[in-house]
């Protein structure tokens, strides 16, 4: 099933993105929030990227080698798209979409040499240890590439595999209580950064969202790591650019993988801090509890121009924008003495301060293995100034 | 495997092409009278034939008919013996699926596909041979099909290959450079407007490095191209000379 987008809508965001707006209030080159969450087994992670969400599980086993490679361990990424994550996923048999994602984690995973798959040999040519990533979407808002390669290495760092001794002919696999089991050596973090192009390439954006990835061209993914090394660039679509695009888009890629492999590494420092203080960790403790997540909506700021001299139609879609911006907030609303605790609850009034639904400070101290990329989390004041802008123009 | 010199200190690659030279390229159209247009390309020991078929009525489910524009169903297969070891492959690898889908885009992009709405262009391709460079003479024996089918394209579409061996940008690599695991870089582009319709790299490349590598990728594209237009060319008259006789 693939999802149809109108042609006035079409139009819409097109329109939009020529003019520098997003249809959630990001700039052009903004990513958004990222977010890690380790669970309790080791190699479990959840990675959310906005509201695409994505589950990984490492695991291993011991296998007989491949001919070609005696003495190589190996390593087998996998992403599942189950219709759970979107209507347009269907399932049984692998689209041409989910081959292409794999293809891409394969690459920037595996081609890149980014796990040292020598080590993971026990007895040449007999026995390695046979590593696997299960990612799951779990939920789809575009840019799903760049959710998976993230939770991909976030969770082969967290992963710890069983210790081996090898005496003669005899291998012993020591169980987790006997030995303390070792980390996977890792050579490099690849992370993958997607460009969405409009418009025959005139316009493109960085981590383009479900609606935006419904009306765009094609995209371009360039896999770095941190050393400024390109492990896998891929441009595919039916656009055309020129050669200087695609370097712009590796120099804005070096500052987003630097950027994502910092919240990486303070989400997996946080993960062993609770862990060697024996602090609660886990899913369970680092979810927010008693609150419906779905219709709750990430504070971010959204910068409000004042169009004096617009054009009219340019004056519509504005108002259209901020409309689309503000209708997580109560409509009925209607003076400059609202007050509004978090999205969704307000007082008008001078009646007593409504608590209802508001997270209490300690609820949130709860997600210690939660990080939150991007110090952007606003103010009331922000959406309040947006919304009484709103309704002037209106 | 390993210490295999690439490239040898007077500056010469392992079949003794220097960095800058492709290898010898032969190609030929209108190898086929069924198909509406078919070519042969030999890249150096690597052999592709393409066949196309179209634009015709929409086969298989209706659903896939589009109202604005062509359809294109690309095919990429590779004969049981193109590689060392005789294999019998199956089409629905992951490999050739991607491959599959990159020629599809690329064609997508190359292809006026707004002339022929509710139609579809059939691009089938084997590897005869592989010896490196498979996508790349999957696109320019693709791309003289096309032609020969006398399927309007906004330009040529050639393809080339790069690599990066020891601080000097190679282009066009062999099976043998290719499998050493340096970086690889994939270009097509349309060489009169410098176009990139397709870019891949796979393997570590640092930055810095990048562009010297892209620059010699795309100037083998442009070589491939003045190659491929005098061999259309001289199809061509060669057409013309039958055409007079009758």
């Amino acid at each position: 099933m693939k999802v149809i987008v109108s042609a006035a809508e079409k139009q819409f965001i097109n329109s939009a993105i020529a003019s520098g707006k997003r249809l959630d209030g990001r700039d052009t080159y903004d990513y958004r929030k990222v977010r890690i969450t380790y669970g309790t087994e080791r190699g479990c992670c959840e990675v959310q990227v906005g509201e695409t969400r994505v589950l990984a599980q490492t695991s291993c086993e011991v296998v007989k080698p491949s001919g070609a490679r005696p003495s190589e361990g190996m390593l087998h990424i996998n992403l599942e798209l189950s219709p759970m994550a979107s209507p347009t996923f269907e399932p049984g048999r692998m689209s041409s979409f989910g081959v292409e994602l794999n293809r891409l984690l394969e690459r920037s995973v595996r081609e890149s040499k980014a796990v040292d798959t020598e080590s993971l040999c026990i007895v040449v040519g007999v026995k390695v240890w046979q590593v696997r990533v299960d990612l799951h979407a779990l939920n789809f808002d575009g840019n799903l590439l760049d959710c998976s390669s993230i939770a991909a290495i976030a969770s082969l760092h967290h992963f710890r595999r069983p210790e081996v001794t090898v005496s003669g002919e005899q291998v012993t696999i020591h169980s987790l209580e006997d030995r303390e089991p070792v980390a996977l050596s890792i050579h490099h973090m690849p992370i993958c950064v997607t460009f969405a192009f409009f418009q025959e390439g005139k316009y493109l954006l960085v981590d383009p969202s479900d609606r935006e990835e419904s009306v765009m061209d094609g995209t371009m993914v360039v896999c770095m790591n941190i050393h400024r090394e390109l492990c896998t660039v891929q441009m595919t679509g039916s656009m055309l650019l020129l050669k200087d695009q695609l370097s712009r888009c590796c120099q804005i890629a070096i500052v987003k993988v630097s950027e994502i492999t910092e919240v990486i590494k303070s989400a997996l420092a946080n993960d062993a801090q609770a862990r060697k203080e024996g602090r609660k960790h886990g899913f369970a403790e680092s979810k927010v509890s008693s609150r419906i997540t779905t219709g709750h909506m990430e504070e971010q700021t959204i910068p409000i121009k004042k169009e004096v001299d617009g054009s009219g139609s340019e004056d519509e879609m504005e108002d259209e924008e901020e409309e689309e911006e503000a209708n997580g907030e109560e409509k009925n609303q209607n003076g400059s003495d609202v007050k509004i605790d978090s999205p969704g609850v307000g007082t008008i009034g001078e009646g007593l301060r409504n608590t209802w639904g508001v997270p209490t400070e300690d609820s949130d101290d709860n997600g210690q293995d939660t990080i939150m990329e991007e110090k952007a989390t606003t103010e009331a004041d922000d959406k309040r100034g947006g919304n009484k802008s709103c309704q002037k123009n209106l | 495997m390993a210490g295999l010199e690439l490239l040898s200190d007077q500056g010469f690659r392992l079949d003794g092409r220097r960095p800058h030279e492709l290898r010898k390229i032969q190609c030929k159209m209108g190898v086929f009278k069924q198909a509406d247009g078919s070519a042969y390309i030999e890249q150096g020991n690597t052999k592709a034939l393409a066949t196309v078929y179209g634009p015709h009525e929409v086969t298989g489910s209706r659903s896939k008919i589009e109202h604005d524009k062509v359809l294109i169903n690309c095919q990429y297969s590779m004969a049981t013996f193109s590689t060392g070891e005789r294999r019998s492959r199956s089409k629905g690898d992951r490999k050739s699926q991607e491959m599959q889908l990159h020629l599809k885009k690329t064609f997508e992009a190359a292809i006026l596909t707004q002339l022929y709405p509710r139609s579809q262009i059939d691009i089938y391709v084997q590897i005869l041979q592989a010896d490196g460079g498979n996508y790349s003479a999957c696109v320019n024996a693709a791309t003289l099909a096309i032609i020969d089918a006398g399927i309007p394209m906004k330009d040529f579409v050639c393809a080339s290959t790069a690599g990066f061996v020891s601080d000097t940008p190679i282009v066009d690599i062999s099976y043998l450079e290719e499998s050493q695991g340096g970086p690889e870089l994939v270009v097509a582009l349309l060489p009169k407007s410098d176009q990139i319709v397709e870019f891949q790299v796979n393997s570590r490349l640092h930055l810095d490095n990048f562009e010297n590598v892209l620059d010699m990728a795309v100037k083998g594209c442009k070589d491939i191209h003045a190659v491929l237009s005098r061999a259309v060319k001289e199809n061509v008259s060669e057409l013309a000379s039958h055409m007079n006789k009758t």
